[in-house]
């Protein structure tokens, strides 16, 4: 999973209005080269979520990013290059991620989120599924 | 890794025996093909298009996916692929026929876009969907195995329904949905309730096979079409039941249902 997707994702728990950003638990990183594409960087830059971006490639190991960013930015190479890499190229390939407001873990197992909730799982009784055993 | 740069290079749909499998993933059948037809039928727009975000939902052994991004070329317009499936296998399938191919999709276990609808709200430029269509017992619908690949429940109905209200609230601006449906669906009752959330729609590829007759619906949005909806629906309000019906079962003449590829998309 890449850190663009995990900028994408929120808690999907009944009764969760604070599920953005979901917390990351690391267990393996990878890191995967791709192509660099600016005009794609661009076009993305206004719909991340900057500080969970930082936050997130902090947690993966890559501590390059600055805390703010601007689209004045995206003129300069060297800050576009890291943002790729951050982006793209890092990837959480075995862990969780954890929702903010009721701790409630999805696992991340060969790079895939499994995002499945259980039949009838809302905010009041979704500790139970704290260590849940999903597919 | 040869043939799989060569592939990159010339194939443009994924290949068959490169395409990764379980015997509880959907393996691909005429109906993942007519919609892979629609999308080469429809590439050079889509080329144009040039979208950022593309989605495929329920994506079964990724033989969809892996398709639209070889033709549209990863790298070329740098777009975020993603591909999700309830079922857990398919998702893995997925990201091995992805990788068979040499390209990437973010691949995600969800149902449907739940986990996703908030942050990718209006962000995605192109969704494609062969969604669960057969009608069958509702308790067929969702249920472990195979079976939640093809059922449908009511009229085929049940996990389309739920889809379009999502497909609505993630497509951007410019959003385009390619579906697939089945005349058992009532496609033109499909292409009216999109019509009033604002989308035209156009028949892309029309194939009938011994059992079945496959429509694959383009969906665009399309302001002057929500504005006549809305008054039909007004007007409609009126109108005996008996007479909306009739004008349903017309529906390929209504001037909204555009056929060919000459008209605006
Ligand atoms: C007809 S198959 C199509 C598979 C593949 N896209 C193809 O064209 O060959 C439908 C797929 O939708 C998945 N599906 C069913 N219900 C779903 C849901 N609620 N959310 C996401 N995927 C779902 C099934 O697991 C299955 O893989």
């Amino acid at each position: 999973m890449r850190l663009l997707t995990h900028n994408m994702l929120s808690s999907n728990i009944k009764g969760v209005t604070n599920g953005f950003p979901l917390r990351i638990e690391v267990e393996k990183v990878v890191e995967k080269p791709v192509d660099f594409n600016a005009d794609f960087l661009k076009n993305m830059f206004a719909k991340i979520e900057w500080k969970a971006l930082v936050d997130a490639s902090r947690i993966l190991g890559y501590a390059e990013l600055p805390d703010e960013a601007e689209p004045s930015m995206l003129d300069s190479d060297d800050f576009l290059k890291k943002f790729h890499h951050a982006l793209l190229e890092l990837h959480l390939e075995e862990g969780a991620l954890v929702c903010p407001e009721t701790d409630r873990r999805f696992p991340v197992t060969k790079g895939i989120p499994n995002m499945l909730l259980h039949e009838d799982e809302d905010i009041n009784n979704s500790a139970a599924f704290l260590n849940a055993d999903t597919v | 890794m040869l043939w799989q740069d060569s592939c990159k290079m010339s194939a443009r749909t994924a290949q068959i025996r490169f395409v990764s499998s379980h015997f509880e993933v959907y393996e691909p059948c005429d109906d993942s093909f007519a919609l892979v037809d629609a999308l080469l039928a429809d590439r050079i727009n889509l080329l144009e298009h040039r979208p950022t975000v593309c989605m495929e939902i329920g994506c079964g052994s990724g033989y969809v996916i892996t398709s639209l991004a070889l033709m549209l070329g990863q790298e070329a317009h740098g777009a975020y692929y993603l591909a999700t499936d309830i079922n857990p296998h398919a998702v893995r399938v997925t990201r091995e026929t992805l990788e068979a191919h040499g390209v990437h999709a973010e691949v995600i276990t969800t149902d449907i876009a739940s986990g996703l609808e908030r942050r990718l709200a209006g962000l995605v430029d192109v969704i494609v969907v062969n969604p669960p269509y057969v009608p069958t017992p509702e308790e067929e619908v969702g249920c472990d195995g195979i079976t939640s690949a093809w059922a449908g429940g009511e009229n085929g109905r049940s996990i389309i329904d739920k889809i379009l209200p999502v497909a609505d609230n993630l497509l951007s601006d410019r959003g385009w949905m390619y579906m697939v449906t089945l005349t058992a669906n009532n496609p033109s009752e499909i292409c009216l309730q999109m019509r009033e959330k604002g989308y035209a729609a156009r028949i892309v590829v029309q194939r009938s096979t011994e059992e079945e007759s496959l429509h694959i619906i383009k969906f665009w949005r399309d302001f002057d079409s929500q504005v006549e909806a809305n008054e039909m629906v007004t007007t409609n309000r009126a109108a005996p039941t008996r007479i909306v019906e009739s004008m349903l079962s017309q529906f390929p003449r209504l001037p909204f249902w555009k056929y060919g590829n000459d008209s605006c998309n």
